[in-house]
Parts: C-alpha cells; structure tokens; sequence
C-alpha cells in the first residue's frame, strides 16, 4: 500500500492560501501563450466560410497576396502536407483529434464560419486586412441546422462521447415496471447550443526552431495532449515538440483537446519560415473548438404511492456534425443518484452543418441533472413530501449502475448542513404561496455529483541542501490555483516553508501529467507531488542509513520517519538529523525524487484498470467513486415583467481532502455561476436557414455579471476517502455546476407554481408560462 | 478592416466640410460603436474625423429646458445633479445603458446614432437590406426575438437599440445640427429617425457632411416626474427586451399631461400619442394605465419569436407608470 498524505502540525494543505502567482498575475509578469514575443513573430488570421455547406468553386488569394506583409496565404491547394489527419477514423484516433475534420484539406464546406484561408503577414493588421480580400467562390448547398429540422435523420449512435460512454443501457424491466408504476411523471427537457467562452480565446505561437525542433505556445488545458496529438499529425516524434502553456485564462473543456487552428498554424510557421502566432477572434470561438450541443431529453420516471423509485427511462436527441457521433453521457447521472431498480437510457443522434461538439464543464452531468433533479422535484410536490425528504427516501446506499460500494458519499451530510444553512425550514412547502412585495420567492435545491475518472501522471520534486525545492509537472493551471495549491503539498511533503518551495507546470519536458479536464487534475498531480517527495526521504533515508556519520546508521529504511524534515527513528525520535546535515556532509547540492500518482479505479486496482475497456474503466476498481453534494437557492420572480433574479445561494460539496479553502471556494462559486448562466440567459442561438449563428459576441451571448448573483455560501464536508488516491483528494471542477440549473428552476417553481423546462429561462418563457395558464 | 486615414478637427467648420468632401468618411466620437462596426466589416471608411476637440460641450439646466452638448459623455449626463432631479427618465436610460466602461467613453451624439444590435446586420455573412441594399432580410423567417414589432416592413424589421433615444424622444427633444456651411438647423428628434420601409438602410436625416451639435429637451412638469424601466436578459449589460420611457404632470388626482415612448420594440423609438391621449383626465390608477397600455400595442405586428413583446410592453409601461403615480 502506498503511503497516504495525512495533515502536517502547522502545515499549508487546506488552509486559504492567497495565489501564488497572483503578483504575477495582476502585474501583467504571466505570460499566456499568445504573449511571447518571438524574434521574426509572424501572424495568422483565418479568412472564414460564409455558408454552412456547399463546394469552394474558386479561390483567388491573389489580391491577399499583393497585401503590403503577406508572407503567404495558405488554402486547401497550398497547405504543407500532414503525416495524418483526423479526416479518417484511424487517422482522428491516432491524433486524439475533437473533429474528425480538419479544414483546408479539401474544397467542401461543411459548417458555417469553417476556415477556407489562413493568411500570414507581418503585422496582425496586415493579416487582418488581409484576410478580407480572400476571394472565394461557393457553390451552395442547403444546409441542415439541428436535429429537429423535418430533413433531419435520426440514428442510435452505440457509443457517444465519441466512443468513450456506451448509448444503450439498461437494468432490469424499467418500461414494464414504469406502466405498472402508481405515479408516472415524463417531461421533456430542451437546452440550447452553449459555448464555454473562456477570458482568454484559443490562442497557438509555432516556432520551428529547427527542422526537427518544434515548441507550440499553446492556449491548452493539457500539453501533452496537444504534443501528442501535433506529433501524430506531422509525423514527428514527441520528443522533438515541445508544448508549453504557463498560464491559461479558463477553459472550462473547450481547451482539452487539439482543435484545428493549432495544426493549421504550425503548418503556417513551416510554410513562412518564420514563427507564426494565431489568437481566435471572439466570434471565432464559437465555432472553432466546439460547443455543448443543443439537446432534448425525455425523462420518464415510475414511482411508488409513497414516492419510491421503481423506473427511470431517460432518452436523449442532439444534433452532432457530419463525421463524429458526439454526444455528451447524460444517463450516467441519471442513474447514479438515486436508488432505482430499473433503468434504461437511449442516444439518437441527428447530422446537422455544424462543427463537432465537445466537452463543457460537467460534460453529461451538467444537462443530465437538470433532467433528473426537476423530474425528483415534481414527485416531491406529487407524493406531497419535501424535496429533501424525496431525495432521502430514495437514497442510494450504493452504486445500483454498477453495483459496487460508494468508495465515500457524504450527501446526506449535504443535505442536512445545506438545508440549515439556508434556512430551508422557513420555507412554505406550497409552491406559489410566498410573496415579498411584487416578487414571487421560491426556494429550490438540488444534488449533485461527480465522477472519479481514473487517470495518473508523474511529478519529480528536486530538495536542495540549502532547503528550498522545485517541485515539477506538466500539467495545467486553469487560472482555477494549481500552482498554489500543489506548491502547498509540496511544502507539507517537505516540510519547507511556502516560500522555499517553487512549483513548475505547463511545458512537456517536465514530468507528464493529465490533461486538467474532467476534475482530475488536483487529485492526480497532488498525489504524484507528495508521492515524488515521499521519494526524496526514501532516497535521503537510504542514504542516511549507511551514512557512517548519521544517528541513524544502520537503522532499517522501514523505521525511519520524516517530519518537518528531519530523519528520526520511529522507536527513538531523538536519534535523528535535519536532511540538511545530512546532504551537506554528503556533499549532495541537492537530491531528486519522481514518482506516478494515480487517481481513482487505478490507485485502487492497477491491473484491473488497465486491462478494462475504455467505456468501463472508472468503474475497474472495487468502489464507486464520485464527489457529492447540494446546491440551494432561492428565487424572487417578477412574474409580470418575466425577470428572474437568484437572491440566495448554499453550495455544500463533500470531495474528500480540500487543499485550499479559499481557492476551493473560488471553484464553486465559478462552477456555480456558470450554472446560474445556464439556467437563466447563456443560449448560442443558431439561424434555422443558414444554420450559422447570430449572436456570436459577447454583447449577445450571455453570462451573467455581478449583479445577476448574491452573495454565496460555501461550505464544504469533511470526508476522508482513503480509495481514491494517496491523498484522498476528488476533483471540484465540474460538481460545482451539476444540479445548478435544477436547483433554480426547482426554485422558480416553488415561486411561481410553473415548471419551466426549456434552458435557458429567459423573461419571455416566463411570462409566456404565465399567460397560458 | 480596412486602412483609414485620421483627423482631428479644430472646428466645426472644419469637421463638416472634411466629412462633405469625402463620402467614405466618419465622425468619430467615442467610437465605442464605429470602430466594432469597422472591425466587422459592416463600414469601411477612408476617413475617421476626431470630433472630441470640438467644443461640443456642457450640461446647461435653464428654465425653459436642458441644453446637452453632443459630445457630453453618457456618465457625466447620466449622473448630473440636474439631469436626475429635472429629468430622471434621462438619467435612468443613460444609466441603465450599456457598462460603465462605455458609458465613459461614449457620446452622447454618437449614442443617437449607433447601430442596430440585429445579429444579421453584425454578421457580413448573411444577407441584410440594411447593410446591403437589396439583399434580403433573414431576420423575417430567423432570429427575431430581439427584434421590433412596431414600425416594421417586410424589408427590415430591426430595432433601434438606444435607450436615450426612448427618453428623449418621450420628452420631445430636439436635435441642433451643422451643416458644412455653417448653418444650423433643429430637429424633432422623433422626425429625425426614419422607419424602414423600402429603404432600411437610409437610417436618419442627416444631410452629407451635417454634425449633431447638440441636443435640447422642453422643461416639463411631465420630465420631473419621469421614468425609464428596462425589461433585459440579464440584470445589467444588456439591451432592452422591451423599455419603457414615462413622464406624467399629475395635479389634484388627475392626470394633465403624459409622455410615453417604448424601447426595444420599434424600428425607432416608438412613442405612442395614443396611451398618452388616453391618460389625459384619469387618475392615475393601475386600471386606467391597463386599459391605456393596451392602445400601446394595438398596430403591433411581431413575427415568430417576439410575439412576447406585444404582452411584455404593455407591462412594462404599466409598471413604469406605477413608478411615478
Ligand atoms: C457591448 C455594448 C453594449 C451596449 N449596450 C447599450 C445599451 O444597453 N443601451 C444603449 O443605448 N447603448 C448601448 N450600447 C451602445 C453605446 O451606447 C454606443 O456605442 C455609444 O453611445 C456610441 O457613442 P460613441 O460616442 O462611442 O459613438 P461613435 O462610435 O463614435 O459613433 C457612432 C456613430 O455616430 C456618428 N457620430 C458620432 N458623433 C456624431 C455627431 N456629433 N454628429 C454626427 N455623427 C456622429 C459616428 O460617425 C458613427 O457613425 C452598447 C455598446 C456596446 C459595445
Ligand atoms: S431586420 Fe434589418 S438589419 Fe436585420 S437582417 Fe433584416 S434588414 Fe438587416
């Protein structure tokens, strides 16, 4: 068994550090990725498709070219030949591509705004301008925009996620027990196409430094990904690519895989010769590295007079692109939270002109809940119980998916300490009934969850004499505080001050480390951190024990013990030395240690993990392994005029061991918020004619600002989870925003007596609820 | 976007004869909505000529009215002392404009003639009449839930986007404009906007070269007691879904005159002589503004996705007769 992190007297784990890279952050010092200033830096700007679909007929770069500091202009003629592409199922799984496209490889148009050009000048003026002069004739097709159009077709998919999560499941007789059950509740749940919109665009600098040297700055939730995956597509190998992304303004998934603009610029850097950097446009990030799909679900649920569970049938239709089955796994949450002896899930999937959807922050579980938890909340006011009191009596005691124990689950803790710090008791159990001058108030809750997803990586940790660190991994900051937080692992590993202690992250010559998607990322590096530091004593250990000088020569390696950096016997704390005596009599400058961690199914049972099929591996170990917990929010309705405004909110999370309170804090009230967005005004809406998109700005597409939220109440419940990984820490990324979007349509209809089920809940829908009743 | 050459003009003189002598030339005030409009390729101007050395300044409160220099900023109208006490409805529809970042910046000229926020107008990509003449209107049969419902033609059906406009065009404000020759004339500012008709994209009546200087709005009983309400999306930073402008002179229970213009609903600002005909007489009572409110919106014709704003105007103007009664 390996050693398991427990808290430091004194230690920095948990504790509510401030950043560590905040001075640098708001002094301008952080450089992103579009902001290295390389000698001979050339730009590149995309010149774009107007239609959805249809031929390029001719394309004249001629007048571009005469541009003042064009350098080239690159087409589907010109563009430097790939090793592979993602445009052949073989092709798109050796690279790991999102799209099994990549534009500029051929004369078809299949989604509005798909690059046709990418233009290189010397000025992003130049290129700008440059990129309008693009001559480009279409021949039109008739472009499909969703999967509601009459022309759409629909098909089961088999697997969605591209592959990752299986369609069809099923236990039991749920059809059967559903016609037989006395309460049968089915609704029908619509969402809008959604982007994720971080700060910073997607952004790529190539720099070929020489023929078989290649570093990508790279605006990436993950460097190894996208050096694997430009690898695959040059025909390179790793080692001569080297990614780096210091810092990243958010993500939220739609940087966690390689999309197009990165592939096509490293072309244009070899094409010009010189280093090229590309940053989308804002309205290029809707169509450039993917999106949520617009999606309806049919949630059909069978329950007992009293409100016991006995079927869930759930069905999903999206609209996916020309070539991947995407459709993102809302079943798994639908199944997993409540104690239902039947269940059974669908996918049917329809091909529509638009580019390939991908990952958004609590991919599944985010739609998935909205689903299930509205649909609890109507058996709740059906079986006339509280929505509290529903959830308990169909509580699961485990996994009823896969059978397995939960590995920890701490939700009715959630439940009990959200509900009081709220105030739920005060509320009026009738929907409808409680007014504040012209607002209608509603309170409404939800649970969430969140998987475990297996994954692992390396850190090294490098302990000088003098007593300062470097502690190593290429892994990612989000702007979410994984430098902060990994330096305070370290710090209690080592038992250094904060300030000795430097950590280093994203760039591929550092220990691998996962891609900061699906929550992974501050329990794989955290544990691989203290893991590569429990290296550092072991070695130090052995070195101390056949050190003639030591207190602890010719002790066994097995009864030393380290703590606050001094090696001691166990059986005699006062026979021991400080590391540094020991290095410094050495001669050791300093000493390395390296080690994988690994988090969830694969800390607990390696082989088993390996050995399982892509769409099971998270469920190879011997528990059940996910993030629970309880969002709370009220409501005031203005139901004449349709406007919604959240006036109170709880988050309660239990997720094992959190590092650091306040950046912790931070994820759910972000997590949160981007819910309340989505819940309230967030909508990409897509012409049904032209099936491009008319609000691809920031003035159109909405996210809520300050004064759309309260003040947010965070609290989080002690759980020790000793299954998952070494330091019994599960991710908070995404949990924070499961359950949101229900917790306030929850909460708009105890307010208002109507259920809304069609995101987002905007004052027209509103005020239509209310003239039809 | 294209190369520009750029002036700054001394004088107003000197503003209006550059712009009459280029056709492809622009003043530029804050630029908060010119310079998007050039990055996205909607305009291309070979020209931009800086007005913000002119002295097109000052806030002067008279008796007889408000005198508003045209390139007074959105924040300083906004928040003057005078403005909010002589003028709420002013103050409220500045405020309840745009960020406070753009509000900084942007003039109050410059606000009177910013674009449309129709996404098809934004977007080179698809057709518009508006932007080119002749080539369709996609927002008929698309996405029109921003879009008006007054004022309409089957060529274009997009929204005038200002809420100050609403405000002042409520309390009858007129515009001073300079010609190259250096004559001035007033405008109704509710003449000053033209409806679509079978040219969407003739917006105005300025003639070539001419320069709003100012901006002037009658002393009223009905402007002290004024308000703007703004029905959004979101809580701020975000145009109108529907807005409604109101100013009410109310003496002895009854009610002796009444302004009321609509926001976020018409092809311009859409006043409605009819509601305010109505009121004259009554009390002010929440069932004499229900019953006039529905003549606010008996010649609205919405198509797919706005037919909420024929109910949500209505409303809206109610409760921002509440506000005042
Ligand atoms: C994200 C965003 C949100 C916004 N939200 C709102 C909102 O909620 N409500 C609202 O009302 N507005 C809103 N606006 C619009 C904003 O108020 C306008 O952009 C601003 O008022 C324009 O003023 P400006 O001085 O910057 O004009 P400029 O951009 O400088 O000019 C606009 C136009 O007017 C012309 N012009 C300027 N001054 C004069 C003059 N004196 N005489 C003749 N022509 C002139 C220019 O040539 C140009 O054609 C928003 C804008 C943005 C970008
Ligand atoms: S409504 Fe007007 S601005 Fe919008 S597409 Fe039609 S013509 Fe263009």
């Amino acid at each position: 068994m390996e050693p398991q992190f427990s808290d430091q007297p004194g230690g920095y784990v948990g504790k509510p550090l401030v950043r560590v890279e905040g001075r640098e952050k708001v002094t301008g010092k952080a450089k992103y990725a579009a902001e290295f200033a390389l000698p001979g830096l050339a730009y590149g700007v995309f010149t774009t498709s107007p239609i959805a679909k249809g031929k390029i007929t001719r394309i004249d770069t001629s007048a571009a070219a005469r541009e003042p500091g064009v350098l080239a202009v690159l087409t589907h003629q010109n563009l430097p030949k790939l090793a592979k592409t993602p445009n052949d199922p073989q092709g798109k799984k050796d690279i790991g591509a999102p799209m099994g496209f990549l534009p500029l490889t051929g004369d078809e148009i299949f989604y509005a705004a798909q690059p046709v050009a990418l233009v290189v000048a010397d000025t992003l003026e130049h290129a700008t301008h440059a990129a309008t002069l693009v001559q480009v004739s279409y021949q039109k097709g008739e472009p499909l925009a969703n999967f509601k159009q009459p022309k759409a077709e629909l098909f089961d998919p088999e697997k969605v996620q591209d592959g990752k999560q299986k369609g069809h499941t099923r236990r039991g007789e749920p059809q059967a027990a559903f016609a037989s059950a006395p309460i049968q509740l089915t609704a029908i749940y619509n969402h809008p196409v959604y982007n994720h919109n971080p700060m910073e665009p997607g952004s790529t600098t190539a720099h070929w430094e020489a023929p078989d040297r290649l570093t990508i700055y790279e605006s990436t939730q993950g460097v190894t990904r996208t050096q694997s995956a430009v690898a695959a597509m040059t025909g390179m190998p790793r080692e001569q690519i080297r990614v780096i992304t210091k810092y990243l303004g958010g993500g939220f998934g739609c940087k966690g895989a390689t999309w197009p603009h990165t592939i096509l610029t490293v072309q244009a850097a070899k094409a010009v010769g010189r280093p090229v950097k590309l940053m989308l446009t804002r309205e290029q990030m809707f169509t450039s590295m993917g999106h949520r799909e617009d999606q309806e679900q049919v949630m059909q649920l069978g329950a007992t007079a009293d409100g016991k569970l006995t079927s869930l049938v759930h069905t999903k239709k999206s609209t996916t692109s020309p070539w991947d089955n995407y459709a993102e796994p809302n079943s798994k949450i639908v199944d997993l939270l409540y104690a239902s002896p039947t269940f059974e899930s669908s996918y049917e999937l329809a091909r529509a002109n638009v580019m390939t959807s991908t990952f958004m922050r609590a991919p599944g579980e985010a739609p998935g809940s909205f689903a299930i938890e509205c649909s609890m909340d109507d058996l709740a006011y059906r079986v006339g119980v509280d929505p509290i009191e529903i959830r308990l009596r169909n509580y699961a005691d485990h996994d009823y998916g896969t059978g397995q124990p939960w590995s920890s689950k701490s939700l009715k803790q959630c439940y009990a300490r959200g509900a009081e710090l709220f105030g739920w008791s005060k509320r009026n159990p009738k929907p409808g009934a409680t007014r504040d001058g012209r607002y209608l108030v509603g309170m409404g809750m939800a649970s969430a969850s969140y998987p475990v997803h297996n994954s692992s990586g390396t850190a090294r940790a490098r302990l000088y004499a003098d007593g300062h660190a470097v502690v190593q991994a290429g892994a990612t900051d989000l702007g979410t505080g994984t430098y902060t937080v990994m330096t305070q692992v370290a710090a209690d590993s080592l038992g250094l001050p904060i300030d000795k202690v430097r950590f280093e992250l994203g760039d591929t010559q550092l220990p691998t480390a996962p891609n900061s998607g699906g929550s992974v990322a501050a329990g794989t590096v955290s544990s691989s951190v203290y893991l590569a530091c429990q290296d550092v004593w072991q070695k130090l250990i052995k070195a101390a024990v056949i050190d003639r000088k030591s207190p602890l020569y010719r002790a066994k390696p097995e009864d030393v013990a380290v703590e606050k950096g001094r090696l001691f016997l166990k059986k005699d704390p006062k026979k021991g030395e400080a590391f540094g005596e020991l290095m410094k009599r050495g001669e050791m400058t300093d000493i390395e240690g390296m080690a994988q961690g690994k988090y969830g199914s694969g800390y607990e049972d390696a082989a088993a993990a390996k050995n399982a099929d892509p769409t099971q591996k998270d469920q190879a170990g011997h528990h059940s392994m996910h993030s629970f917990g309880a969002h709370f929010c009220e409501v005031r309705v203005d139901m004449d005029l349709g406007t919604i405004r959240v006036s109170k909110w709880v988050s309660v999370i239990g997720a094992g061991r959190i590092l650091n309170a306040q950046t912790a804090r931070s994820q759910i009230i972000g997590g949160a918020i981007f819910g309340i967005g989505s819940a309230l005004m967030e909508e990409t809406i897509r012409d049904q004619n032209f099936s491009r998109y008319t609000n691809a700005d920031l003035a159109g597409y909405h996210v809520p600002v300050n004064a759309d939220i309260p003040d947010m109440t965070v609290e989080f419940v002690e759980e020790h989870d000793p299954h998952i990984n070494a330091m019994g820490v599960k991710g908070i990324g995404e949990i924070a925003m499961v359950g949101v979007a229900a917790a306030v349509a929850n909460a708009v209809y105890h307010a208002t007596g109507k259920r809304l089920r069609d995101l987002p809940l905007t004052p027209d829908k509103v005020l239509m609820a209310g003239l039809n009743s | 976007m294209n190369n520009f050459a750029y002036t700054q003009a001394a004088s107003t003189k000197e503003a209006t004869t550059a712009k009459e002598a280029d056709k492809q030339a622009a003043f530029i005030g804050g630029g908060t909505t010119l310079l998007d409009i050039m990055k996205s390729n909607i305009e291309q101007h070979s020209l931009l000529i800086d007005i913000n050395k002119l002295s097109l300044m000052g806030i002067d409160n008279a008796a007889t009215g408000l005198r508003i220099g045209a390139l007074e900023r959105m924040s300083d109208v906004g928040e003057h002392p005078q403005v909010v006490q002589n003028y709420p409805v002013i103050s409220q529809a500045l405020l309840a404009s745009a960020s406070p970042q753009l509000r900084n910046m942007a003039s109050m000229g410059g606000n009177l003639l910013q674009k449309t926020r129709c996404g098809y107008y934004r977007d080179t990509a698809f057709p518009c009449n508006k932007r080119v003449p002749g080539s369709g209107c996609p927002a008929q049969q698309g996405d029109n839930r921003n879009l008006a419902i007054f004022g309409t033609s089957p060529n274009c059906i997009a929204t005038n986007a200002s809420d100050l406009a609403v405000a002042l065009v409520a309390l009858e404000a007129k515009l001073t404009l300079e010609n190259p020759k250096g004559a001035t004339r007033t405008v109704p500012l509710a003449d000053f906007y033209k409806l679509p008709g079978s040219t969407p994209h003739l917006e105005n009546q300025l003639q070539p070269g001419e320069l709003i200087t100012a901006i002037t709005v009658p002393a009223a009983a009905h402007a002290r007691k004024s308000h703007y309400l703004k029905v959004r999306d979101r809580a701020s930073y975000a145009y109108a879904l529907v807005s409604a402008a109101v100013g009410l002179d109310v003496q002895g229970g009854t009610i002796r005159s009444a302004r009321v213009a609509l926001g976020g609903v018409g092809t311009v600002p859409w006043r409605v002589p009819a509601v305010e005909k109505a009121l004259v007489g009554k009390a002010p009572t929440e069932d004499n503004f229900r019953a006039a409110a529905a003549l606010a919106v008996r010649d609205a014709q919405p198509r797919e996705h706005n037919k909420f704003k024929v109910e949500l105007a209505q409303r809206t103007l109610v409760r921002a007769l509440m506000e005042i009664a």
